[in-house]
């Protein structure tokens, strides 16, 4: 199975992203974020970073990158798709999510081990977990605080599309959220990064690897 | 030659930790009385030619699209020149 993996002017983690998605046993393919090409792999994965130096709103120029073109198209024909930490903040400014990120409450760049308990384990990206499954990976980010209408939160709330939740809430999220998906599933936003957690040599443990093992199942039982 | 502003602000309902930290430095530096800051971003768009209602339905066009997030953000579009 192959998952892309997008790199914008400012992404961060896309290298740690492609070593999770090997170390799971997938291949890793590098995408550019200036080309209108997803060079016909199987998952899209939007990394961490500071695309476009954040600069207007995180995400806001990235969601206007030529490749984002094919990966709303993509994702919006069932194609998985992860957006971690920026990656988040890009789908939600793409639309292919509701909300958005804004600054953390307390106004400080957070970097921690976050305990988050798994709410739905039936999304693309997550079925290696158990729900109520409690993971710890990696938070860091200054505009993490999700929000969205009330209406929205039901929404989400109601149609379990609350993927992830904050034990505790680090960022002011609304409802301690930590990362929704779209109706279908496929497409997931995490604040969190599981590609930081896959290893046992360096961050707090392996709880992350389940994402990227989760996709490739769902790939392979999909063929 | 006709200069545009469009102001982005948070909406109402929307925390604004920056607005809020401003507001905190406010009395430390001996500004007293000052019961809210809520900060937004101000963009100076020159168009060539008048701003006529086409022109004017764009700008507003650019700021739902780029320059503002309606889930967050309220816009207003102003013509100054």
């Amino acid at each position: 199975m192959r998952i892309g993996v997008v790199t914008f002017p400012g992404s961060l983690d896309d290298a740690d992203a492609r070593r999770a998605v090997r170390m799971a046993g997938g291949e890793a393919v590098a995408l550019w974020h200036g080309d209108h090409d997803l060079k016909g792999v199987d998952g899209v994965l939007l990394p961490g970073g500071f695309s476009y130096g954040d600069y207007l709103r995180c995400g806001a120029i990235a969601r206007f990158a030529p490749v984002m073109t094919e990966v709303v198209d993509a994702a919006r024909g069932g194609m998985p798709v992860l957006g971690i930490c920026n990656g988040f903040q890009i789908l939600c400014e793409s639309h292919l999510l509701p909300g958005a990120l804004i600054r953390n409450d307390h106004r400080k760049f957070g970097c921690l081990d976050q305990v988050v308990r798994i709410e739905n384990n039936k999304t693309a990206w997550t079925t290696a977990y158990d729900e109520g499954d409690e993971i710890t990976i990696v938070l860091k980010n200054g505009e993490g605080s999700y929000v969205a209408d009330e209406a929205t939160l039901d929404l989400l709330e109601g149609e379990g599309r609350v993927v992830a939740r904050y034990l505790g809430n680090p960022n002011g999220s609304q409802r301690a959220i930590a990362g929704i998906s779209n109706e279908a599933g496929n497409v997931v936003g995490l604040m969190p990064h599981p590609e930081h957690a896959v290893e046992d040599l360096c961050g707090p443990g392996t709880d992350g690897l389940g994402f990227f093992t989760s996709v490739l199942t769902t790939l392979a039982n999909s063929r | 030659m006709a200069r545009v502003v469009v102001d982005v602000m948070p909406k109402p309902e929307i925390l604004d930790p920056q607005g809020k930290a401003v507001q905190g430095a406010l009395p430390r530096l001996g500004f007293e009385g000052v019961t809210e800051v809520r900060q937004g971003k101000r963009f100076e768009i020159e168009l060539d030619g008048e701003a006529t209602d086409e022109r004017l339905a764009e700008v507003n066009k650019m700021a739902e699209t780029l320059l503002s997030n309606p889930v967050i953000e309220d816009y207003n579009v102003t013509v100054i020149s």
